[in-house]
């Protein structure tokens, strides 16, 4: 049992004066999605049936590929944002939270260039 | 990892029934959590059956029937029996009110009664609220000024800006919003809660105060503040209609604004 008075665990290592940028991103990355995300959603339904040369030209296109990337940028940030909101909420163990959260970066950031590099190779023709 | 299940010590088991005695054809059954830290029993669900004829409408008559007439070890917190003190805050039928202005009648089936959720219990209904006091203590709930005060007048308020704290003074600091809520659930050890940030924003929106500043540098932070998902059980349990969700809504615009 701590001595510590409850006031003074309360106010343990004071604000980090942070936190109003990952929630205002966050709604930013929202705002995106909801603007890429029907675009993604409609276009990629009327792609049913394309061949393979077919499906390259319309990656391939300079405004689908824009969009392509602008659209795995955004969710990859957008999850990376989310995820770490759940594992501050869920996970406890100091150890474990930042390890966990950096792993998540870390995934989140390979798979947003993974997708950003598959477009542009297709793009590129190479 | 967050914890699932209750620890071992804290998971509930049948208790005792007290049959009604009379024969009264209105009897209703409250059953109700009580634990006794000194038998190092587990909690029990104690059922009473009260004869709703010589009982008065709210839960908190029958509580108070049954601790005079039935169970004298009943143990929970009450004052002002009409929603103002905010001593009688329980979880009752799956919801954190005052169980002064909750009529019994509302309630169908068996009344059940339980302390806040997720708090230490102290006994029976009594709930530990050491933590939440610390925390309604720490947002500094004074007016700060540097301003010196007038030696022959108040500190003038406009009666728009009266208006704008009317409702978070309301608060009567029951603690029904804070356990109502997950995130204070997990993080209570960090994140203030609904009811310290409705405290918090009354200041922010006082016109006399001159912190407001001061005051938000120290809610910003992803626990203290940003742990609010913005869920709003704090704002649908509240038992004086007050929205504390708006109230944490408004402080992170506040905070988002003085950076844009």
């Amino acid at each position: 049992m701590s001595l510590r008075s409850p006031l003074s665990r309360v106010l343990g290592s004071g604000s980090a004066k942070e936190g109003t940028d990952h929630w205002w991103l966050q709604r930013l990355t929202a705002l995106a999605l909801l603007l890429l995300g029907p675009w993604f959603l409609v276009t990629f339904a009327r792609l049913d049936g394309y061949s393979e040369p077919e499906m390259v030209a319309w990656v391939g296109s300079p405004f689908n590929s824009i969009m392509l990337i602008l659209m795995s940028v955004t969710l990859a940030w957008h999850s990376m944002l989310g995820i770490q909101i759940v594992i501050e909420d869920y996970v406890h163990s100091p150890g474990v939270k930042v390890v966990s959260i950096i792993v998540s970066k870390f995934g989140h950031v390979f798979l947003g260039v993974v997708a950003v590099v598959a477009i542009l190779k297709v793009m590129l023709g190479s | 990892m967050a914890e699932f299940r209750l620890p071992p010590n804290s998971r509930i088991t049948k208790g005792r029934h007290f049959p009604a005695g009379g024969s009264s054809d209105n009897v209703r059954r409250f059953v109700v959590y009580r634990f006794d830290p000194d038998s190092g029993d587990n909690p029990r669900m104690d059922t009473y059956e009260v004869d709703m004829e010589s009982c008065g409408p709210m839960v908190l008559d029958a509580l108070i029937k049954i601790k005079n007439e039935i169970d004298p070890t009943l143990t929970f917190r009450r004052s002002c029996r009409e929603g103002i003190c905010g001593s009688c805050a329980m979880n009752v039928d799956g919801r954190n009110t005052l169980a002064c202005t909750a009529p019994s009648e509302g309630i169908k089936g068996d009344v059940k009664i339980y302390p806040l959720p997720h708090m230490g219990v102290i006994k029976d209904l009594v709930p530990d609220l050491t933590n939440f006091y610390a925390q309604y203590a720490s947002i500094k709930p004074w007016l700060q000024t540097r301003t010196p005060a007038s030696p022959d007048s108040e500190r003038l308020q406009s009666k728009a800006d009266q208006e704008r704290i009317d409702e978070p003074a309301a608060c009567i600091l029951c603690a029904c919003c804070s356990t109502s809520c997950p995130s204070y659930w997990w993080n209570s050890d960090r994140y203030l809660g609904p009811a310290a940030l409705l405290a918090a924003y009354r200041w922010l929106v006082d016109s006399r105060d001159e912190a407001t500043g001061e005051r938000l540098d120290d809610l910003e932070d992803p626990f203290r503040l940003y742990r609010c998902h913005t869920i709003m059980n704090c704002t649908n349990t509240c038992p004086k209609n007050l929205n504390p969700a708006r109230a944490i809504a408004e402080t992170k615009k506040m905070l988002a604004e003085r950076r844009h």
